[in-house]
């Protein structure tokens, strides 16, 4: 066999190992059996024109950014919207009054997603309907009847608009939830480094940290109570705790150290994972959530960085470190069975555990000039590995949102480096900042 | 750092060479003044030839020094250019005046004579003579030249120089390799000269610690820098320690690449970065 054919044998087996990958993300968003396709119709209401824009705007682009459905276009829809069940009838002569109406061409609609909002006493109430279109039947057609409240305001539409998205993503098989969940983040908007918070959606950015020095490498807890970071308040970089809700500080004992990082909480939200000096070189230990009872974990003759509990598998770790230029390495809980993860090309970083603990996200500089990071997805098991981004800029420290669906990262792809979103597929990119320069995003489930 | 005694040594260089020189200049003066006592003894030159009388055909377009107007026949100075402690000698010549004066405090003087003068600074002597129906004066000027000089200390702060600024000054960055701990040869001279600067600084600042701060460049990930900055200062921290600065007075301190002095994405903006840097510490 010449050195040419074995390598396009390799390319094709790499490739259809890629493609077989590329297809368990498209389940992790769509599930097994394909998209479902939404008619979405404009919802009517008693609010102000404003106020149902709001309304409608966020409740298509929660639907459409979910990835869990081929959102049908509003230019093919029919005459006649349905607001309430009542409404339909078996027969509208495709004016749209029948489900039929919207399951057949132009809409192609699998299900429709219909309803009204209303003020009552004050309140704003939205009664929403998910119906099923291939059903003639009206009883066995509907999928989903809510009621949901907010205030009669803008802020109040878009929070009804969120559950009940939600509520329908939900309903198609999608895991986890973004409601509710929030982004931290490091942001400089403010003078020093400070660590940030804002809703999943990029809305209710506010300053946590007020420490005016450096304040790095934020963590959450899984139930979202504990904030863990890294802080320079003392001098040299220390681990601080705080607890989310209030930010007021918690305590956390630091070892003697020129150096405490990359704090990491276990699954269980007990305990911390992080890189010490103490012995010399930075090094994984582990310790309770107060920071006692500290323990060294490994011994090896490199740094070691970034440790990162498997959500599933609590006596698995990702890390990353050296010998030689970073990569991403496995190790037991015990310090045993470390080895390589990543192949050894270029550099390799910020590991993130997908809620699945089979996969993980990263970012890698493979195939780019140094420091020219992008987002890789990689299947712990097989290695196999699928780039997400790919060169506009620097793109770093993706992590998981509690969907399982959406990774929130940072980019320097406009400039300064901000926060975005997208779909584990590389789709549907959403910028959430703009003021100042703000980095190292993490997913809290609050 | 290599240059650390200049500022103690060349300026006491200095203060003992101007001893010499300034013993130097005295003899110079000295034999000045034998000089000029000699030339005491020469003639006074003949004063120069009167003004031919006016023609008689011309209208008296000038007027003829009226009887009683004092005419300044000579007022110079020999040499006219000195150095800065040797004398020159002021001449002068005046007629038809009854007080002549030579300002610059020699005041009031003969009608024609000499005067040694040994003036600080180029200087302009005025002479002024009256007459009975009218003035004159003239001015001779001696320009005096000094010696360059002495070259302004030099900067490099003294043993009176602030904590932070000597630390600012005294000491120069190690600089590393990409993603590498290892002190090249470069980071090895300036880490020897680093020690000897130390030593002073701590020697004179009894209570002070100084921050061995380990910066990246941009390009390794934030969180592995800050593992690779800690290497850096501790490398520099140990080699330090080996040339005998105390170890107890020495902090590190990883920046990874958190605090960069520079932000350009090429090569000597990079290097810049990969380095020990040193600051007053807490």
């Amino acid at each position: 066999m010449t050195r040419k054919s074995t390598f396009l044998l390799l390319m094709f087996a790499v490739a259809t190992a890629a493609a077989i990958f590329a297809q368990d993300i498209n389940v992790w968003i769509t599930g097994s059996t394909g998209k479902p396709a939404l008619a979405v119709i404009d919802f009517r209401g008693s609010g102000s024109q404003q106020l149902m824009a709001a309304f409608n705007s966020t409740l298509f682009s929660d639907l459409q950014s979910s990835g869990v459905f081929d959102m049908k276009p509003k230019s093919v829809f029919p005459l006649n919207n349905p607001q309430r069940p009542e409404d339909l009838r078996p027969d509208d002569n495709g004016q749209g009054f029948a489900l039929s109406d919207w399951a057949g061409a132009p809409v192609n609609a699998s299900h429709l997603v219909f309803g009204y909002t209303a003020a009552q006493n004050g309140v704003l109430v939205l009664y929403g309907n998910v119906d099923d279109t291939r059903q003639t039947n009206p009883q066995s057609a509907q999928l989903l009847a809510s009621r949901y409240t907010g205030s009669l305001d803008e802020a109040g539409a878009m929070k009804v608009a969120h559950e009940f998205a939600n509520d329908i993503i939900q309903k198609f098989g999608g895991s986890g939830s973004l409601l509710g969940s929030r982004i931290y983040y490091v942001s400089k908007r403010a003078g020093a480094d400070e660590i940030w918070a804002m809703d999943w959606d990029g809305g209710n950015q506010k300053q946590l940290t007020r420490l005016q020095s450096l304040s790095i490498n934020p963590a959450i807890s899984p139930d979202g109570s504990r904030l863990a970071f890294t802080s320079y308040a003392k001098g040299t970089p220390r681990i601080m705790m705080l607890d989310t809700l209030s930010g007021r500080p918690l305590p956390f004992y630091n070892q003697e150290a020129s150096l405490n990082a990359t704090p990491n909480f276990t699954p269980d939200g007990k305990q911390i994972y992080y890189a010490s000096t103490a012995a010399g070189l930075a090094q994984i230990y582990i310790a309770g959530i107060d920071g006692q009872g500290f323990r060294r974990v490994s011994h090896r003759d490199a740094i070691e960085m970034e440790p990162k509990v498997n959500p599933k598998n609590p006596g698995l770790l990702l890390f990353v470190g050296g010998p030689g230029h970073q990569q991403i390495y496995q190790m037991n809980s015990d310090g045993a069975g470390i080895q390589m993860v990543t192949n050894g090309e270029g550099e390799a970083s910020n590991p993130s555990w997908h809620p699945d603990g089979q996969h993980f996200a990263f970012s890698w500089t493979r195939g780019y000039a140094t420091g020219n990071f992008n987002v890789f997805v990689m299947d712990f098991g097989s290695r196999q590995f699928v780039q997400l981004t790919h060169s506009e800029g620097r793109n770093e420290n993706p992590d998981w949102g509690p969907d399982g669906r959406h990774l929130v990262f940072a980019s320097t792809r406009g400039g300064k480096s901000q926060i975005y979103t997208m779909l584990a597929d590389g789709t549907q990119v959403k910028q959430l900042t703009k003021d100042g320069d703000n980095r190292t995003p993490i997913w809290g489930v609050k | 750092m290599m240059t650390i005694y200049s500022p103690f040594r060349p300026l006491r260089g200095l203060t003992d060479n101007n001893r010499p020189s300034r013993a130097a200049l005295t003899f110079t003066l000295v034999l000045i003044t034998f000089a000029s006592a000699c030339s005491k003894k020469t003639p006074i030159p003949p004063p120069p030839p009167p003004p031919p009388p006016p023609a008689a055909t011309a209208p008296a377009t000038a007027t003829p020094a009226a009887p009683g107007t004092p005419v300044i026949a000579a007022f110079t100075v020999e040499p006219t250019t000195i150095e800065r402690g040797q004398s020159a000698v002021l001449r002068w010549n005046v007629t038809g005046s009854n007080n002549v004066v030579i300002s610059n405090g020699l005041g009031t003087v003969e009608a024609s004579g000499t005067r040694r003068i040994t003036p600080p600074q180029t200087t302009s002597y005025v002479l002024t003579a009256s007459g009975t129906t009218g003035d004159a004066s003239a001015t001779a000027t001696v320009t005096v030249t000094g010696p360059a000089p002495p070259p302004p200390p030099i900067t490099r702060p003294t043993r009176t120089g602030t904590l932070e600024s000597r630390v600012q000054s005294d000491l120069q960055d190690a600089l590393y390799d990409y993603d590498s701990n290892n002190i090249r040869d470069d980071a090895r001279v300036a880490l020897t000269s680093d020690a000897d600067a130390l030593k002073r600084i701590l020697a004179d600042f009894p209570n002070a610690r100084i921050n061995v701060e380990g910066h990246c460049d941009e390009r390794g990930s934030a969180e592995y820098n800050l593992g690779l900055g800690d290497r850096r200062a501790t490398s520099a921290r140990d080699f330090l320690v080996q040339l005998g600065v105390p170890a107890n007075r020495l902090m590190t301190i990883s920046y990874g690449k958190e605090r960069p002095v520079c932000t350009e994405s090429d090569d000597s903006c990079w290097q810049r970065n990969r380095r020990a840097h040193f600051s007053v510490g807490q």
